[in-house]
């Protein structure tokens, strides 16, 4: 009854959409069915070649460097992000394949979070990560914690940690602030092997600098379906691809229409009126 | 079961709030709000067990001997900030402000002020000019420098504005290159979230 009361009053009035934001929507509603045919078609879904991508490739090197050495791995996302934003997804989603990876080889896995949320999800992720391993036993609840709300106590308390536990690797994935450099140039001191990735872009030039392998970009994004191979998350990522060729080609008309705008009309306002 | 269950709600939450971000209705405005209230206070839920763990955690490894003195400036700290607060208030004047801006204040401008020293150290190894691009990039973080230090008049007029067009053209496109792929992998992987597609923040499986 309720459900049918709403529906009737937004059936009723005309000042439901916004019309403003029609050209996102066209947009998304093209994005969205894209991914959707790629990743549910099945012609679409055979036969493609991922590209390697060297900070991926070098998870497993990270990981058996840190039980070679019988030292931990210190996996953070950083203070910038909550639950809902993507690339705490999908730093997330990292997790769940190194912590399969740290559960076989019996290696230490540490994760300080700056925010109670996704300390819980990440315990969550964690131990279903060690039982699907079957190594339940070995999955360590206190070591996946929250340290603090507050930027810097929880990038002095993140730091404290690098500099007395000496992790052999550090994962820097998710969304990261001025925090970054600390704790990138604290783990770089300690001789640890850093795999970073971030959607700031003014930190990614920080972690390009401190840490051996950066994923750049949408490659973080992409992180889960390369560990896991996972067909259909594969699929995804080669949408993501054929939208940057769609970008690239409104892109390039864009750029000859307004120069021949501004050859005939000497005047590139209003070039995309007719 | 469970995981579906799971997966039912995130699907019909991120449907709901998709379409709500194309209505100005302010029944759609009043179910942001709602929602944003109920994140809240599921945020407020999280945070105590947050701190249950922090403080089980500190014990613990207070008991053992682990990182001792550390670990009870960290339980001093939690104890006597809210004792500060609930014996004589939070306002001007009283105990608690004064270990704010005294204590913690500093503290966090502490940990600020290191990011000086490793931006030193981080450009000493990323600018070593030992490939093109490497050079090339240590061309134009020195023009940007010295076009922001006090030196600039006496070298040169032009060299300002060099520092912009690196800035506003070479620089802001390939910002706006990586922004794109962001964006693109951003809505992928909500999507993913969203359909189901992607569970593993479930702790996988189907």
């Amino acid at each position: 009854m309720h459900f049918c009361y709403i529906i009737a009053t937004v059936a009723n009035d005309p000042g439901w959409f916004d019309v403003e934001r029609l050209p996102t929507l066209i947009a998304a509603v093209i994005a969205i069915a894209i991914i959707l045919y790629t990743t549910y078609h099945r012609s679409s879904r055979e036969k493609f070649r991922v590209r390697e991508i060297p900070a991926l490739k070098a998870v497993e090197e990270a990981i058996g460097r840190a039980t070679e050495m019988a030292r931990p791995l210190l996996y953070t996302p950083g203070w910038g992000g909550d639950i809902q934003r993507p690339t705490t997804i999908a730093s997330l989603n990292m997790l769940a394949h190194v912590a399969e990876k740290t559960a076989r080889y019996d290696c230490r896995l540490v994760f300080p979070t700056h925010d109670p949320v996704i300390m819980s999800v990440a315990q969550e992720v964690v131990k279903e990560a060690y039982i699907r391993a079957g190594y339940p036993d070995r999955f360590r609840q206190e070591d996946i914690s929250y340290v603090s709300s507050s930027q810097f106590a929880y990038a002095a308390g993140v730091d404290g940690m690098i500099s007395r536990l000496k992790p052999a690797s550090i994962f820097l994935l998710g969304t990261f602030e001025a925090e970054s450099l600390i704790l990138a140039e604290t783990g770089n001191s300690i001789g640890a092997i850093q795999i970073a990735g971030t959607d700031s872009t003014i930190q990614l030039s920080f972690f390009i600098v401190a840490c051996d392998y950066t994923l750049i970009g949408e490659e973080l994004f992409a992180a889960s379906g390369y560990l896991s191979g996972d067909r259909s998350i594969l699929a995804s990522v080669r949408a993501q691809d054929i939208l940057k060729v769609v970008i690239m080609f409104i892109l390039v008309v864009a750029t000859v229409w307004s120069t021949v705008s501004f050859v005939t009309n000497g005047s590139t306002e209003g070039w995309w009126t007719f | 079961m469970d995981r579906k269950i799971a997966v039912v709600v995130c699907f019909a939450f991120g449907v709901v709030m998709f379409a709500q971000y194309f209505s100005a209705h302010p029944l759609a405005r009043s179910v942001n709000q709602t929602i944003a209230d109920y994140w809240q206070i599921i945020f407020a839920f999280a945070l105590i067990v947050g701190v249950v763990g922090f403080l089980s955690n500190n014990l613990q490894r207070v008991h053992k001997g682990q990182d001792r003195p550390f670990r009870l400036l960290a339980l001093a700290g939690f104890v006597i900030m809210p004792v500060l607060a609930m014996i004589w208030g939070i306002k001007a004047g009283t105990p608690f402000l004064w270990v704010f801006e005294n204590v913690q204040v500093p503290l966090q401008s502490t940990v600020f002020a290191l990011l000086a020293f490793f931006v030193a150290s981080a450009s000493f190894r990323g600018f070593r000019a030992r490939s093109v691009p490497a050079a090339i990039l240590l061309s134009a973080a020195l023009i940007i420098l010295i076009s922001r230090s006090f030196a600039t008049g006496p070298l040169s007029d032009w060299l300002p504005g060099v520092a912009e067009w690196i800035r506003n053209n070479p620089s802001m496109a390939a910002r706006r290159a990586i922004l794109i792929g962001i964006g693109l992998g951003s809505l992928t992987t909500s999507l993913r979230v969203i359909l189901g597609i992607e569970r593993t923040w479930l702790g996988g499986g189907k």
